[in-house]
């Protein structure tokens, strides 16, 4: 029998493994792993040879939570998945009830869902630009960051009446209907925006140091993407076409002009690049909704309790981090008999043990900060 | 033609870190970007959006007097069993009995701010509130009533 | 022109009439030592202020406020909570060398301060191989971080600990080749001697192109030499959780952290010293009058003066940097900055031998 500390000692004689290589505990209580994802990382020297990643530190049990919740309680509930695109994810399943329930969303309650996903899509980049910045060394940009997703944060708050995890949308439209303040506090955050992101390609973009940090760091094929799963930001990096927005068009998607994002390299500044350029096209997106938001009603008529058929909808959308799903399954009662949710962090998060082998530790990082791993969104 | 690259490269790294250098320096030079607010100082100026969803609060007019009909929709709606509305039933002038609120019970630790209690309520007589520091030393003192001492429904409301 | 040399005379005076040629000798090595020590105190409560006050400013927030006026007494503050702290060693860690590293850190830091000019005639030694005994002894402090790394027992404290040792050695060369370029121009090693040839102007104006090259290259070896972002590989919070100093704590820590920023001041003490004219005001050839004014400010304000500027670009670079790959740093330094002061320092001995220079 041994106890705990014995077993603590014995490890603990060597640093090394058997075979004379370092292997080190990334996480789960790691400043670069953005939550607690655990890598076991196997290093020869500085190079790595294999990485393991362990999850299941943040598990909530999500998926079954929602089987015993209602169609209108379980959507409250994706927001805790991925936390900094809580507004698309309640989007997604908002949408797999009213294809279950063969609800028609009213035209306004589109517009500003659509706004409002566009601007959560900023947020959740703004963050993850931030938080790239800080993971490859320089900490500044983190907050110049902030400042303007505060800005986002508090267009949320006055719409929705939260900042992080909204819960605005119900089956059938909005919760409620716009501030009166939101088209110009929009408007004002577009003149904001505009005016600071070329101190993001100042100091960031355009920086040596970034730029060599990323390069040629953590390519992905198009091949490997694929088979992957890969979505998203990740995916469009290697020059594979995934936005849901343009193949699947939802909501109004198909009347708006922008440009799927493509960068052909592969490798982690083509990632960046892709991210970058995306908030400005979401800025686009926002530009000619917001003027043109019709009247209306912001909220189908819909039964106080929603019971949809029995079968199988599945819908899916373009989150921040790319291809979100939502599978339900209905035995025809007031709560879903199974509900399963394609997120997008666990597959791109499965392509990086192939890519960063046989970089440095550095490199892991910035990959890793690249692939934008949302914890919660892959442990649901 | 290396030692030409080879220069170039040097000079455009160099730029490069100076354009950064030269941002940090505007925001250095310029103390009026500072954002920040010194929140517990300035508790007096802030002011949330009216739409903030901070507790679940009722309203009561100057007759002591809400809108809750005791209905439980609010009950249904939540997801979390944050609410627990206890009825009781009054007995009205002509001898009739009627369904009236006894106890809102609410349970603020459990509860995730969703709103979908104010969404489901037919009288409106549930809202959120602004307070958002909720902060005690005893776990118990999150459980609240929220009708208070005495409190009857309004007249005219179903 | 304003001088403490009366008033360190007069002290000497007094002693050795009073107490004997080797009591004044004793006395005067307290009274240097109580300096010494109250000078690390102070600078690392500036210091670590300053750098929190700087980055606050850059990063578009207040910063410390809230302990004293303006936030002053917030590191004193810190210090005191460190002093509290638990001081654990890990399990299976080897306790003596773990415990002894963070004083060879600190030891060699306070080594060094030892041959700064601080003020006109105010130096603790002068000693005629000055230059070269603050590079030999600067490098002493890897030692220390090494032996942190290793006796951790903790696979982040080694890779830190060796990423340390590969980039001090790196960096000593171009460092010592951007010294060399003044010690060629001024044709001493003496501190003092050093400091005495700026008279007529400072070294980064009279050397052309090639001083203010050597300066450039300076500030970048130095940064790399104290483990300052963005060379901080050797504690790269987001890669190594902190380095060689994971498995420190309480006053410990503090040691390490205070020898980060004494060492700063020191590496830019030299820097002033050699390029910018240590605390010789700003004197421009034969401008008496000019150079009279200047001679009103006193000599300890132009050198601290040229520190804190020199300390303010370094953090300027903390805040503004990413971190650069274990690689890569070693290309900056074998494929730039080697070869460049290698070529630089020639062109200086070139400008020394016809006497080009002003």
């Amino acid at each position: 029998m041994y106890t705990e500390t014995q077993i603590l000692k014995e490890t603990s004689t060597s640093l090394l493994n058997g075979e004379g290589e370092l292997v080190i505990n990334v996480g789960p209580q790691h400043p670069a792993t953005h939550g607690v994802l655990h890598l076991v990382i196997t290093l020869n020297g500085e190079t790595i040879k294999k990485i393991e990643p362990h999850l299941g530190y943040i598990h909530r049990s999500i998926e079954k939570m929602c089987e015993s919740l209602t169609y209108r309680q379980f959507i409250y509930v994706t927001s805790r998945m991925d936390y900094l695109s809580a507004h698309i994810n309640n989007h997604a399943c908002a949408m797999a009830v009213e294809k279950a329930m063969q609800i028609e969303v009213p035209q306004r309650a589109q517009y500003i869902r659509v706004i409002l996903d566009e601007l959560t899509r900023i947020a959740s980049h703004e963050l993850w630009w931030g938080a790239l910045a800080m993971d490859v060394g320089a900490f500044t940009p983190f907050f110049y960051a902030f400042r303007e997703r505060e800005t986002i944060t508090d267009i949320m708050e006055e719409t929705c009446g939260a900042r992080l995890t909204m819960n605005y949308m119900v089956p059938g439209g909005v919760m409620a209907d716009i501030h009166p303040n939101f088209q110009q506090r929009v408007k004002d955050f577009i003149k904001l925006f505009k005016k600071n992101v070329d101190e993001y390609d100042d100091l960031v973009t355009g920086n040596v140091i970034f730029q060599n940090r990323l390069k040629n760091v953590g390519y992905l094929s198009p091949e490997d993407a694929i088979s992957y799963g890969c979505s998203g930001p990740v995916a469009r990096g290697s020059g594979v076409k995934s936005d849901i927005r343009k193949i699947a068009p939802y909501d109004i998607y198909n009347q708006v002009q922008f440009d799927e994002v493509l960068e052909t390299a592969g490798d982690s500044f083509a990632r960046y690049l892709v991210r970058v350029k995306e908030m400005r096209q979401s800025i686009s997106i926002i530009e000619q909704l917001i003027d043109n938001i019709p009247e209306g009603e912001f909220q189908a008529k819909t039964k106080a309790v929603l019971k949809p058929p029995k079968g199988e909808f599945y819908t899916r959308v373009e989150t921040a981090r790319g291809e979100l799903g939502v599978y339900i399954v209905s035995e025809g009662g007031t709560t879903p008999y199974r509900i399963k949710f394609r997120s997008p962090g666990f597959s791109n998060l499965s392509a990086l043990d192939h890519i960063s082998r046989g970089s440095k530790i550095g490199d892991l990082m910035a990959t890793m900060g690249t692939l934008d791993l949302v914890i919660p969104d892959i442990d649901r | 033609m290396f030692i030409k690259d080879y220069i170039s490269d040097v000079y455009k790294a160099a730029k490069s870190l100076l354009t950064g250098m030269k941002t940090t320096g505007y925001y250095f030079t310029h103390p009026k970007e500072i954002v920040t607010e010194q929140y517990p100082d300035n508790r007096d100026t802030l002011k949330m959006a009216e739409r903030f969803r901070g507790e679940v609060i009722m309203p009561h007019d100057e007759n002591n007097e809400h809108a809750c009909t005791g209905c439980t929709a609010c009950e249904l709606a939540c997801p979390n069993a944050t609410i627990k509305v206890i009825t009781k039933f009054d007995i009205s002038p002509e001898g009739k009995k009627k369904k009236a609120l006894d106890t809102f019970v609410y349970h603020l630790e459990l509860c995730t701010m969703c709103g979908l209690c104010v969404e489901a309520c037919p009288t409106s007589a549930i809202k959120m509130g602004n307070n958002f520091e909720h902060s005690v030393f005893d776990r118990s003192k999150l459980l609240k009533t929220l009708n208070n001492e005495g409190s009857k429904i309004r007249e005219g409301v179903e | 022109m304003f001088s403490l040399k009366s008033i360190t005379d007069s002290i000497q005076v007094w002693l050795s009439a009073n107490l004997g040629a080797t009591g004044a000798l004793i006395a005067q090595c307290v009274i240097v030592i109580l300096l010494a020590i109250a000078l690390f105190a102070v600078l690392g409560l500036v210091l670590v202020l300053m750098e929190r006050k700087v980055a606050a400013r850059m990063q578009v927030r207040l910063g410390p406020n809230r302990v004293g006026p303006w936030g002053s007494m917030q590191t004193a503050a810190d210090t005191l909570k460190l002093i509290v702290k638990e001081g654990l060693t890990p399990d299976g860690a080897d306790k003596f060398l773990f415990n002894l590293a963070p004083y060879i850190v600190m030891i060699v830091a306070m080594l060094l301060l030892a041959p700064i000019a601080y003020a006109n005639n105010f130096q603790i030694w002068d000693i005629n191989i000055g230059v070269l005994y603050v590079t030999a002894v600067s490098s002493l402090g890897v030692i220390g971080i090494l032996m942190a790394g290793w006796a951790s027992n903790n696979n982040y404290s080694l890779l830190g600990a060796m990423r340390s040792g590969a980039q001090i050695v790196s960096y000593e060369l171009s460092a010592g080749l951007a010294i060399l370029t003044i010690v060629v121009l001024t044709g001493s090693l003496q501190i003092s001697e050093i400091v005495q040839s700026q008279a007529d102007g400072w070294w980064i104006f009279k050397g052309h192109i090639p001083a203010i090259i050597a300066f450039i290259i300076f500030i970048i070896a130095v940064t790399a030499e104290t483990n300052r972002a963005p060379f901080d590989l050797a504690e790269a919070e987001s890669e190594l959780t902190a380095g060689f100093h994971t498995e420190y704590s309480g006053m410990k820590f503090a040691l390490f952290f205070l020898a980060e920023y004494i060492n700063i001041f020191i590496v830019c003490a030299i820097g002033a010293t050699l390029f910018l004219g240590g605390w010789m005001p700003l004197h421009i050839g034969n401008w008496q009058a000019f150079n009279h004014i200047m001679d009103y400010i006193p000599s300890s304000v132009w050198f601290f003066g040229k520190v804190f500027f020199l300390i303010f670009l370094i953090m300027w670079f903390r805040w503004t940097f990413p971190r650069l790959r274990v690689d890569q740093l070693l290309n900056l330094e074998w494929k730039y900055l080697l070869p460049i002061s290698l070529f630089n320092l020639l062109l200086v001995t070139m400008i020394a031998i016809l006497g080009w220079h002003f």
